[in-house]
C-alpha cells in the first residue's frame, strides 16, 4: 500500500505518458498484427509454444512411421512393442530395467551426461519404455488434435447458425446442445470408448470429438448474437451479401478470438479426458499404448520402479500445461481491453518525455 | 424445460449405451449346453427383442412413476433394486465431495482474491503457474503421488516424529517466502516479514519436533485461548474493521468463553446421550454468540453480532479439532490401526471396534483425507482463476472508484463493495460445480476404493447394465439440471440488474 501512495503525485503525468506509449505502439497496425505482437510478448505463452513444438516434432519423428509408400525409420533405435533383454547391470539390488538417463553433468557425479541404452528404463517384460512413452504421447496428441479439430468445426457451425438465425433454429439447436451438455463427458467417453476403443484410436477420437463441441457452440452463439446487431453486418446485408457470406466473411473473423482460445483450452481438456478414459480402461486398449494406459498399467509399481510412473505423467503435464499457457497468452492477446503491463523502464521513459514536453512549453 | 432436457439427454444416452454393447455376446459364444435357453430368458428379462429407441419408453414408464409416488428404476443385472443401490451410494459420494468442495471454495476464493489485489506481483505469477499446473494434472496421477507421500511416507514419519534439519529449513523457507509474497511491500518490509515468519516457523517446528507433538497432538487450553484471540482479531478485522471496539470486545469475550468452558466442554464431549447433547451445544454456541454483543453495543448491532457468531463458530471448530487431536494417540494405538493412521484405500477401517464416537469420527476423517486432498487440488485451481478474474473486473467498475473517492477505507472498499459483488457470479458457479462433481468423482472413487455413484456407474458400463447406468445418470443429470435452475434463480435474486434485463425481454 505504501508504495502506491508514494506514486500518487506523479500519476497524472505518468498516465498520459503511458497512454501515449500504448497508442503509439498500435498505431497503423491491423488487428491481427496487434494480436500477434501481444502474443509474442507473452513470455510464458511463447516458451510454451517452443516447448510444445519441440515435443511434437521429437515425439512424431522418434518412431517408425509408414504412410503408404512413404516410410520414415525414426531416430530411436527400438520399437515400442519390441521385446528386449532386461538390463540388470547398474540397477539397485533386485530391480531390473532401471532407466539409464543421466541428466547430472560429470563434474558432479563423475559419470558423463547421456541417454544410455534405455533412458526411461524398461517395463516388466523388457520393452523399451522410452519408445512406449513416445508411442503413448503420439496417440495422446493425435486424439487431442482430432477432438480439438472436430469440436471446433461442429461447435463453430452450430453456434454460428443458431446465433445468426435465432428463432426456432436457435431453439432447436440449443436444446440439442443442452441434451448433450447434461451428459458428463466422461460418461459419454466411457460409453463410446467401451465400444469403439478397440476399433483403434482414430475411431475413439472421432466419436469423442462428436460430443466435445457443446461448450464452444454456446460461446460462439453468444458472440454471434452480439455481433449480428452491429452496423457492419447491416452494411453487408444492404450491399446484398448472402447469409452464408455474412456468417463466414463478416462475423466469423470477428469471433475468431473466442473460438481459438476456447479450442486450446478444449484441447488441454481433451488430452486429460483421453488419459482418464484410458486409465479407466475405456480408451486406448492394449497392445496399443497411450500415456493414460501406461500410468494405469504401472501405478502399483510406483514404490519399486517409479520411472514407469513418472515419465508418462510428466509428458501429460508438459503437454497440457503448455497448451493452457498458450491459451492464456491468446486470451490476453485477443482481449481488446488488455493493456500491456508497463515495465519500470517504460514508466521512466514516459516520465522523462513528459518532463521534456513540459519544459518545452 | 427441466423435463424436456432430462428426457432428451436420457434418450440420447440410452440409445448410445444400447448400441455400444450387446449383453448377449458372452452367451452367444459360450459352449454351455443351456446357452440358448439363457439367451431366451435374458432377452425376455431385459426386453432385448424390442429395439432400443422403443425400449427406452419401457424404462421411462418406470421412471414416470415419480408422479404417482412410486418410481421404478428397475433391477440391476445383479438382481438388486437400482433405487436401493443408488440410495446407498449417494451418502458416500456426498461425504467425499462435500468436504473437498467446501475447502476448495474457501481456499480458492481467498487465494484468488489475494492474487487479484496483488495483480502482477510475484505471488500472482506464482499462483497463476500453480493454478495452471493443477489444471493440467491428471487426477489418477496425483492420487498415486498422494498415496506415496502423504500416506506411506507420512506414516513412516509418524513412527518417529522428529523433523530433520533439511526439512525444517525447507518448510520454514517455504512459508517465509509465501507470507512475504502475500504481504508484499517495499524491500525492507518483505525482508522483515520473511525473516520473522522464517524464524517463528523454524522455532515452532523445532518445538513440535522435540516434544514429539505429532505422536500426541493437541492444543490444550492455553494454546487454544491464544488461537482464539488470534481468530477474534482476524475475524473482526475482516468483518467490521479493528476500529469497531464493540465488535472486537465481543469477539474477545467469545475467546475468553472458549477458555472458561474448555474443561466443561471436554466433559460434555464424553457424555453418553450424544444425539441430544451435541445439537444443544451447537445451539447454545450460536445463542451465546448472538446475545453477548448486546452487552457491548446499543447501536448498529447487526455487523457486531455477525462478527461474534463467525468467531464463535471458528473457535468451536478449534475446540472440536483439539478433541480430535486428543483422540489421535488412542486411535494410533488400537490394534486396527497400529501406528499407521493414514490409509490409502477404503471408506472406514472395518477392524476398528465400534462404539467410541470420537474414534469412529476420526477414522472417518482420516479415510477422507487423501481423496479429499486429491479432489481439492483439482477443483481448487478453477476457483482461484475465476475469483481472481471476477474481482479484477469488479475493481475496474465505477462504483469502486466512487467508494474510494468518498474516502472509505481500503478494507471497506474491498470487503463491502468489491467482495460482495464478486460473490454473485461465484455463487452460481459453486452450485453447478457441486452438482457436477457428484457424478464426476468416478476416477477418485475407483482409486481410493470408495463405493459411491462413480463405482456404480463404472460397474454399469462394464456389465452393460442399462437400468443401472440410466438410474445413475438420471440422478446426476437431474441434480445437474436443477442446480442450473437454482443457479439462475439465485443469480437473479442476488443481482437486481439481471431481473431488469429479463423483464425487458
Amino acid at each position: 500500500m505504501a508504495r502506491k501512495k508514494n506514486e500518487k503525485p506523479n500519476e497524472t503525468v505518468t498516465q498520459g505518458g503511458e497512454n501515449a506509449i500504448q497508442n503509439k505502439e498500435i498505431e497503423g497496425l491491423s488487428q491481427s498484427q496487434i494480436v500477434r505482437r501481444r502474443f509474442v510478448r507473452h513470455k510464458a505463452a511463447m516458451t510454451s509454444v517452443f516447448i510444445l513444438l519441440f515435443l511434437i516434432v521429437a515425439v512424431f519423428t522418434s518412431l517408425e512411421i509408414k504412410l503408404g509408400p512413404f516410410r520414415w525409420r525414426g531416430w530411436w533405435q527400438f520399437k515400442y512393442d519390441e521385446l528386449l533383454e532386461l538390463r540388470t547391470e547398474g540397477c539397485p539390488e533386485g530391480i531390473v530395467g532401471c532407466p539409464t538417463l543421466d541428466a547430472v553433468p560429470s563434474f558432479i557425479d563423475g559419470t558423463p551426461m547421456g541417454l544410455g541404452r534405455h533412458p526411461f528404463g524398461q517395463d516388466d517384460i523388457g520393452r523399451d519404455y522410452f519408445a512406449m512413452v513416445m508411442r503413448g504421447a503420439q496417440r495422446s496428441i493425435y486424439v487431442m488434435v482430432v477432438i480439438g479439430f472436430l469440436a471446433a468445426m461442429i461447435g463453430t457451425v452450430v453456434g454460428a447458425i443458431s446465433g445468426y438465425f435465432r428463432g426456432w433454429v436457435d431453439a432447436v439447436l440449443m436444446r440439442f446442445t443442452d441434451f448433450i451438455i447434461t451428459i458428463p463427458s466422461i460418461i459419454i467417453g466411457s460409453v463410446v470408448g467401451y465400444h469403439f476403443g478397440n476399433l483403434g484410436v482414430g475411431f475413439l477420437a472421432f466419436y469423442l470429438g462428436l460430443f466435445a463441441w457443446t461448450g464452444l457452440s454456446r460461446l460462439v452463439r453468444g458472440e454471434f448474437l452480439k455481433l449480428r446487431e452491429l452496423e457492419f453486418v447491416d452494411a453487408a446485408r444492404v450491399a446484398g451479401a448472402s447469409n452464408r457470406r455474412i456468417i463466414f466473411k463478416h462475423i466469423l473473423p470477428n469471433a475468431v478470438g473466442v473460438i481459438i482460445v476456447s479450442v486450446t483450452l478444449l484441447m488441454s481438456g481433451a488430452i486429460l479426458l483421453e488419459t482418464a478414459l484410458s486409465y479407466l480402461g475405456f480408451g486406448v486398449v492394449a497392445p496399443d499404448v497411450s500415456l493414460g494406459s501406461l500410468i494405469s498399467q504401472y501405478q502399483d509399481s510406483f514404490t519399486t520402479r517409479p520411472w514407469l510412473f513418472w515419465y508418462p505423467g510428466i509428458f501429460i503435464i508438459t503437454i497440457a500445461l503448455s497448451i493452457n499457457f498458450i491459451g492464456d497468452g491468446l486470451r490476453d492477446a485477443f482481449d481488446p481491453r488488455q493493456r500491456r503491463r508497463l515495465t519500470k523502464k517504460d514508466k521512466e521513459r514516459a516520465r522523462a518525455q513528459a518532463k521534456i514536453a513540459a519544459n518545452n512549453d | 424445460m427441466l423435463f424436456v432436457i432430462l428426457f432428451g439427454s436420457s434418450y440420447i444416452l440410452y440409445n448410445l449405451a444400447a448400441i455400444s454393447g450387446d449383453p448377449l455376446e458372452a452367451l452367444r459364444t459360450s459352449r454351455e449346453p443351456n446357452a440358448a435357453q439363457q439367451i431366451i430368458t435374458l432377452t425376455r428379462e431385459l426386453n432385448l427383442d424390442v429395439p432400443p429407441p422403443l425400449r427406452y419408453f419401457i424404462w421411462l414408464r418406470g421412471i414416470l412413476g415419480i408422479f404417482v409416488g412410486s418410481p421404478d428404476f428397475g433391477e440391476a443385472r445383479t438382481g438388486q433394486q437400482v433405487s436401493e443401490m443408488i440410495a446407498l451410494a449417494i451418502p458416500t459420494t456426498l461425504r467425499l465431495v462435500a468436504g473437498a468442495t467446501i475447502i476448495a471454495i474457501v481456499l480458492g476464493i481467498s487465494i484468488g482474491i489475494i492474487t487479484a489485489l496483488r495483480q502482477y506481483s510475484r505471488f500472482d505469477y506464482a499462483m497463476t503457474f500453480v493454478a495452471f499446473l493443477l489444471f493440467s494434472l491428471p487426477i489418477f496421477w496425483v492420487a498415486v503421488l498422494l498415496k506415496e507421500f502423504l500416506a506411506i511416507q507420512f506414516n513412516n514419519f509418524l513412527s518417529n516424529p522428529t523433523i530433520s534439519p533439511p526439512w525444517l529449513i525447507g518448510l520454514s523457507l517455504f512459508s517465509g517466502i509465501f507470507w512475504a509474497a502475500i504481504l508484499s511491500g517495499d524491500r525492507k518490509r518483505v525482508l522483515i516479514v520473511f525473516s520473522g515468519v522464517f524464524i517463528a516457523n523454524a522455532a515452532l517446528l523445532q518445538v513440535l519436533s522435540v516434544t514429539q507433538w505429532f505422536a500426541d497432538p493437541g492444543f490444550g487450553p492455553i494454546v487454544l485461548f491464544l488461537l482464539s484471540i488470534g481468530v477474534a482479531f482476524l475475524v473482526t478485522h475482516l468483518s467490521t474493521g479493528i476500529n469497531n471496539q464493540a465488535a472486537l470486545r465481543s469477539s474477545l469475550a467469545m475467546a475468553v468463553l472458549t477458555l472458561v468452558l474448555y474443561y466443561p466442554n471436554q466433559w460434555l464431549f464424553e457424555v453418553e446421550a450424544k444425539t441430544v447433547v451435541f445439537p444443544l451445544m451447537v445451539l447454545t454456541l450460536f445463542a451465546v454468540a448472538a446475545t453477548v454483543p448486546l452487552l457491548f453495543s446499543r447501536i448498529d448491532r447487526g455487523p457486531i453480532i455477525r462478527t461474534s457468531i463467525l468467531s464463535a463458530f471458528i473457535m468451536g471448530l478449534l475446540t472440536v479439532v483439539d478433541k480430535l487431536m486428543q483422540t489421535w494417540r488412542p486411535y494410533m494405538e488400537t490394534d486396527a490401526v497400529y501406528y499407521r493412521p493414514v490409509p490409502t484405500f477404503g471408506q472406514t477401517n472395518a477392524l476398528l471396534e465400534p462404539g467410541n464416537f470420537w474414534m469412529t469420527f476420526l477414522d472417518l476423517l482420516v479415510h477422507l483425507f487423501l481423496p479429499t486432498t486429491a479432489l481439492l487440488l483439482i477443483s481448487f485451481a478453477g476457483y482461484v482463476r475465476f475469483s481472481r478474474g471476477t474481482l479484477l473486473e469488479v475493481l475496474n467498475q465505477d462504483y469502486i472508484r466512487t467508494a474510494r473517492a468518498k474516502g472509505l477505507t481500503e478494507r471497506t472498499v474491498i470487503m463491502r463493495h468489491a467482495f460482495r459483488n464478486t460473490m454473485i457470479p461465484l455463487t452460481t458457479i459453486m452450485v453447478v460445480d457441486f452438482a457436477g462433481i457428484i457424478g464426476g468423482a468416478i476416477i477418485t472413487e475407483r482409486i481410493f476404493g470408495w463405493f459411491g455413484m462413480g463405482t456404480l456407474f463404472n460397474q454399469a458400463i462394464n456389465s452393460l447394465d442399462l437400468n443401472l447406468l440410466m438410474g445413475v445418470f438420471f440422478i446426476t443429470a437431474f441434480l445437474a439440471v436443477s442446480a442450473n435452475l437454482v443457479a439462475d434463480l439465485l443469480y437473479s435474486a442476488l443481482d437486481p440488474r439481471i431481473r431488469a434485463v429479463s423483464r425487458s425481454k
